[in-house]
């Protein structure tokens, strides 16, 4: 197993002197699906708002197959293989769905042929490519948002609640696409609130809390920890099948 | 009424590249920019400058193209001046606007704006003295192309109009068919998400300053056309410009456009109803009922 991301001792917060996550470590293997789980202000999203360069890292590293990569400008994570699919606001209304997957694909050979490939992996977009992106549904749009993340043909991925707000067949469509991923080489890190689903789908489990890792393990184990069970499940033990 | 009409539209035009810029500024920056009309002024006192030294150098092509008085060393000393203009709007923002927004909030920046078009202002009056200025003293004599003695069109005035909505549907297309405008579009619309996009929001703001400079130049000189210049130029404009973006919605270009127009043809309509000296209040009545009834103008919303 080789580490495609690596955090280490990263603490970070959007005010100084006032760290949301302090001292995290985690590591996500390549071609695997890791989730980080916690309660509501654990520092989710904020991890992966920090590993993508959106809250700035007050110390420790990021590393990104070997590169610290913390404290680099957002807009410089695609050309080094790492995307960032936002829970909300995470596609331009305005623009049609077309626009939005050429904006990504601004500074990617061959333009044309990766959108063309990309329609062929989502072909809901495909037929509303004329379309504004906002009069897209919940699902098409969390598509588009994965779509554009996916289209610079990234190493890493990073997600941050794609379920929330979706229909259950819809959200289980979503993790399974993440899950699909990884069988193209690509390693994803994404943070859920969907529990018991993110765990069926994922490799390896974070949970934090307080900012702090509190746990973690391969996702069947975590997923049949009664004490987890306890705190994210309902109080109920489940079983990883 | 036509006459107040065709007025209208054609100062319209004028506001609407004005505010073209004004509006992507705004939006992007989160603050009114006071000093922003005053680019008006550089633009069409750069031209001025330009004009006269090209015109000096290159006597052919000082000739006016019958039968407006436009002349192509105007035509060039109004690129030129565009140029100079987006290059004066970046030295401000990066001389001033640039360094409060890293240490102060935004009222900081509207209360530095006010500051920076009074020296605007001044500084062109140091150098040009209070005196109106013309591009050509042919203006008075310019053509007339309407046969009704009570309709006034002249040929310099049909021009702006077309270059105006050439200039504005260029910029149509380059926000509608190119990588830049989807980025301009995107960076409009949600800052953050743009950079995750992979836009670098430096360049964008650059970007935007120059686009901007170079319209309100673009408006400075086609006003001028037609118009006295004066360094209250700008100040003169700022209201109109300003109620053209609140009506249109900060942050859409396509409301500053369809703003510029309204508020220009509202204020010449007035005239037809109002003595002369109320008019300059019409841009703050049209801001006051747009705000009353939709508080993000007519293409606007709501900015978290």
């Amino acid at each position: 197993m080789t580490a495609a991301l690596t955090i280490e001792a990263l603490e970070a917060g959007y005010v100084r002197d006032l760290p949301i996550l302090r001292q995290v470590d985690l590591v996500a293997e390549r071609a695997k699906l890791t989730v980080i789980i916690g309660p509501n202000g654990a520092g989710k999203s904020t991890l992966i708002k920090a590993v993508a360069g959106l809250v700035p890292v007050t110390s420790g590293r990021v590393l990104l197959d070997g590169q610290d990569i913390a404290g680099i400008r957002p807009d410089q994570m695609g050309a080094l293989g790492l995307s960032y699919v936002p829970q909300t606001d995470n596609i331009f209304r305005h623009l049609s769905v077309r626009e939005n997957l050429a904006l990504v694909l601004r500074r990617v050979p061959e333009k044309q042929a990766r959108m063309a490939e990309l329609f062929v992996l989502f072909p809901a977009l495909a037929q509303k490519r004329a379309d504004r992106a906002g009069s897209l549904s919940g699902g098409q749009r969390q598509m588009l948002a994965i779509a554009m993340a996916l289209a610079p043909r990234p190493r890493v991925v990073l997600m941050d609640e794609p379920s929330a707000g979706l229909s259950p067949k819809i959200a289980a469509e979503v993790l399974a696409l993440a899950r699909s991923l990884t069988r193209q080489d690509v390693t994803v890190l994404l943070v859920e609130q969907n529990v018991k689903q993110a765990l069926g789908v994922a490799d390896h489990c974070y949970i934090l809390a307080e900012g702090r890792n509190q746990l973690d393990g391969p996702a069947a184990a975590i997923l049949a920890d009664p004490v987890v069970g306890e705190i994210y499940l309902g109080g109920k033990r489940m079983s990883a099948a | 009424m036509i006459q107040n009409v065709l007025d209208g539209v054609l100062t319209g035009a004028v506001i609407s590249l004005g505010a073209i810029g004004l509006t992507m500024v705004m939006h992007m920056l989160r603050f009114a920019n006071f000093a922003y009309a005053e680019l008006l002024a550089i633009g069409a006192y750069a031209a001025l400058v330009f004009d006269k030294v090209l015109a000096a150098l290159a006597p052919v092509l000082a000739s006016a193209f019958k039968p407006l008085t436009l002349s192509a060393s105007l035509a060039l000393a109004t690129l030129l001046a565009m140029a100079i203009t987006g290059a004066s709007a970046v030295l401000l923002d990066w001389l001033i606007f640039r360094r409060i927004r890293a240490k102060a909030d935004a009222l900081s920046m509207v209360f530095a704006s006010f500051g920076v078009a009074l020296i605007v202002r001044n500084a062109i009056t140091l150098a040009f003295g209070h005196d109106a200025k013309l591009f050509s003293k042919d203006i008075a004599f310019a053509t007339v192309l309407s046969t009704d003695p009570l309709i006034l069109v002249k040929a310099d005035q049909v021009f702006v109009l077309i270059a105006a909505l050439a200039l504005m549907a260029a910029f149509h297309i380059v926000l509608t068919r190119t990588a830049f405008g989807f980025a301009l579009r995107a960076v409009a619309e949600n800052p953050n998400l743009a950079q995750v996009a992979g836009v670098r929001l430096s360049t964008m703001i650059v970007s935007v300053w120059l686009i901007g400079g170079a319209f309100s130049a673009a408006a400075g000189v086609f006003y001028t056309l037609t118009n006295h210049l004066s360094p209250a130029l700008g100040h003169n404009f700022l209201l109109p410009v300003f109620a053209a973006t609140i009506v249109g919605g900060i942050g859409s270009v396509y409301g500053a456009v369809l703003g510029g127009f309204l508020v220009g043809v509202a204020s010449a309509l007035s005239l037809a109803v109002l003595p002369s000296g109320y008019v300059p209040a019409m841009p703050f009545l049209i801001i006051l009922a747009v705000l009353l009834l939709r508080p993000h103008g007519l293409f606007g919303e709501d900015q978290a």
